[in-house]
């Protein structure tokens, strides 16, 4: 095999086939030691077989996985060396707290004084020193969660796998849990493979986001690289709100594109992901819901932006924040803009302000 | 009178026909009179010391509880393992290997019994005690498979999962986790398994080999030569043996299925 240091895992061309069903295409992926990846996309699409593979709770149908520079294709589970959290936690109910935690260590021939120590430590790094002697039951779900991460990391694994582990907490816990999850794991450092639906989690917790899309991988990148500049319109769509329209490329230079937009006139795009797109193809301009300036004041429209009578169909009132739903020259678009006094009102006449340089473009789809 | 009251009164008299007879049995072990019938003339355990007393039927009870314990632990092992492979493994055949587990519960027994000593008799093989085992294990082993398959299939196999990511390898990872959880299951699977071996007399009758003999087998033998009031205290122990026995275990597993919530 081949061996590259700094590489916890790799996949090299992994297939895995349900029958007829094929729930992961060749895929290749290499992960960094120490890195915090996560698998992100929507149910179906791959993410959860591809981490049970990892794991070795199923078999792929083609390609290698290596963790460590060593293939474990072949090695079953158990001797693997993985820390797996998962969704509905899995604590042993008929044991203590601490024989849950001590399960690991018990299979790795300790003596008991080691197992006591570590258990305390990992119960510390928890920070639920006190509930050894509790059943799973008698936990809250967010302890339950600390105490699934404890077991699985007091046997000092080579990967830490969490599957959705934040899907069962309630909106408040989730969020604090994410803080908690993302602190323990930098403070040990452990290669960490994340899967969730949940794009706000991926991109508050990842060093880098693997977007799933029906058993590809649509893009590999940081969270703000995966946001700023899709690769293609499903990752634009899945992340935040974005608006796409279909627009031409008119021609380029060393930095920008400029595209016309069918009835909206033209933009000037930063390069970004474009580079491949040639002149006079279609491509599909991507506007953040959030990047979508509604205006009623008379303001002058900055020079490498285009300005555009609108009318809002529909408000959906967050707070501090309003989403609108409005009808942008015949384009039915999507913008979340703060609220400074009121909020718009149905009906109401603005103008839509959009820069270029906030735009990004992704090739053409023609469902879109 | 309304619809409900007569339906009332309707299942009222079913469960007195049902149970009136059990009664009159238990009633009539504690009578002193020579004959087993009512009125009573004063109550008396000297029939439950003849009972004592009666070899043939302490050598029946010795009997009947080293098949009923054997039956117990073979077709629990069996059930235990075969409602593993159903519910936790695909293989081809499953269906079919499911319908033939059943099977035994559907056919009569006398049908079974049949059978069994033909097939015994093709393979010139004399009845014994380990046939008479077999047999019975037969019949019960469907109610093993079917207790434990219910509760393995609400025991979610993450758990499983989990045991064999922190390195236990499966053999562990069954008695550490798989077996602890099921054990409720596995405590009532024994205990049909026991009574209703207790409780056989007709495989029993078939497949018995000569000169031994089961307590009910026993009864049947003494009832052919008159209706001793003996009959009576036996049928009383019997009773208590295979309600409370059942009664004692269900209770114990459901202390233990609320203590492993």
């Amino acid at each position: 095999m081949t061996e590259i240091a700094g590489k916890a895992v790799e996949l090299g061309g992994i297939v895995k086939r349900f029958g007829a069903v094929t729930a992961v295409h060749r895929m290749d992926l290499s992960i960094e030691e120490g890195s915090f990846v996560t698998l992100l996309g929507p149910s179906g699409c791959g993410k959860t077989t591809t981490l049970r593979m990892i794991a070795g709770l199923l078999d792929p149908s083609e390609g290698d996985i290596t963790i460590k520079g060593k293939s474990v294709t072949r090695t079953p589970i158990h001797k693997r060396n993985l820390g797996i959290v998962f969704q509905n936690y899995a604590l042993f109910p008929h044991k203590t707290i601490y024989d849950n935690v001590a399960f690991g260590l018990k299979y790795r021939k300790q003596s008991q004084s080691e197992i006591d120590a570590k258990v305390r430590q990992a119960l510390d790094l928890v920070q639920l020193p006190d509930l050894s002697h509790r059943y799973p039951r008698e936990l809250s779900g967010g302890q339950q969660q600390r105490i699934a991460l404890a077991r699985a990391i007091v046997i000092e694994p080579d990967v830490l796998l969490l599957d959705e582990p934040l899907s069962a907490l309630d909106a408040n816990l989730r969020e604090d849990m994410r803080v908690e999850l993302k602190r323990i794991q930098a403070q040990v450092g452990i290669t960490t493979i994340f899967v969730t639906h949940d794009q706000s989690e991926a991109l508050a917790m990842s060093d880098r986001i693997v977007v799933m899309s029906k058993g590809h991988i649509e893009q590999i990148g940081a969270p703000e690289d995966v946001y700023v500049n899709p690769a293609s319109a499903f990752v634009a769509r899945f992340l935040g709100n974005s608006n796409l329209v279909a627009g031409d490329i008119v021609s380029r230079s060393a930095s920008d594109v400029n595209v016309t937009i069918g009835g909206l006139g033209g933009l000037k795009v930063p390069l970004g992901r474009s580079r491949d797109m040639a002149d006079g193809e279609r491509a599909m301009v991507v506007v953040r819901a959030e990047r979508l300036y509604l205006d009623q004041s008379e303001a002058e429209t900055p020079a490498d932006a285009v300005s555009l009578p609108a009318e809002i169909t529909a408000v959906d009132y967050q707070g501090q924040a309003a989403r609108y739903f409005v009808s942008v020259c015949g384009h039915q678009m999507q913008a979340i803009n703060p609220i400074e006094t009121h909020p718009y009102r149905q009906g109401d006449k603005v103008r839509a302000v959009i820069r270029g340089r906030d735009c990004a473009l992704v090739p053409f789809e023609a469902s879109a | 009178m309304s619809g409900w009251s007569l339906i009332r009164l309707y299942t009222i008299a079913v469960y007195l026909f049902l149970f009136l007879p059990v009664a009159a049995v238990v009633l009539l072990s504690f009578n002193s009179s020579q004959f087993g019938s009512f009125p009573m003339e004063g109550l008396s355990l000297r029939w439950f010391v003849r009972l004592w007393e009666n070899d043939a039927i302490v050598r029946a009870f010795r009997v009947s509880i080293l098949l009923g314990a054997l039956t117990a632990v073979i077709s629990t092992v069996t059930g235990i393992l075969a409602a593993i492979a159903l519910v936790r493994y695909r293989f081809p055949g499953k269906g079919a290997v499911t319908t033939l587990l059943i099977a035994p519960l559907l056919i009569p027994e006398v049908v079974l019994a049949v059978a069994l000593l033909l097939f015994l008799r093709w393979l010139h093989l004399p009845k014994s005690f380990a046939l008479l085992v077999l047999g019975h294990v037969i019949f019960t082993l469907p109610f093993v498979v079917l207790v434990v398959q219910a509760r393995l299939v609400a025991i979610k196999p993450e758990y499983e999962e989990a045991a064999l990511s922190l390195g236990a390898n499966p053999v562990q990872t069954f008695f550490a986790v798989t077996l602890p959880l099921l054990l409720p299951a596995v405590l009532a699977g024994m205990l049909f398994a026991f009574t209703m071996s207790f409780d056989d007399i007709t495989g029993t009758m078939f497949w018995k080999p000569g000169g031994v003999e089961t307590v009910p087998t026993q009864i049947f033998a003494m009832l052919r030569n008159s209706i001793s009031p003996e009959i009576n205290a036996l049928g009383t122990v019997m009773i208590a043996f295979t309600i409370l026995l059942p009664l004692l275990g269900m209770a114990i597993a459901r202390k233990m299925a609320v203590h492993r919530r």
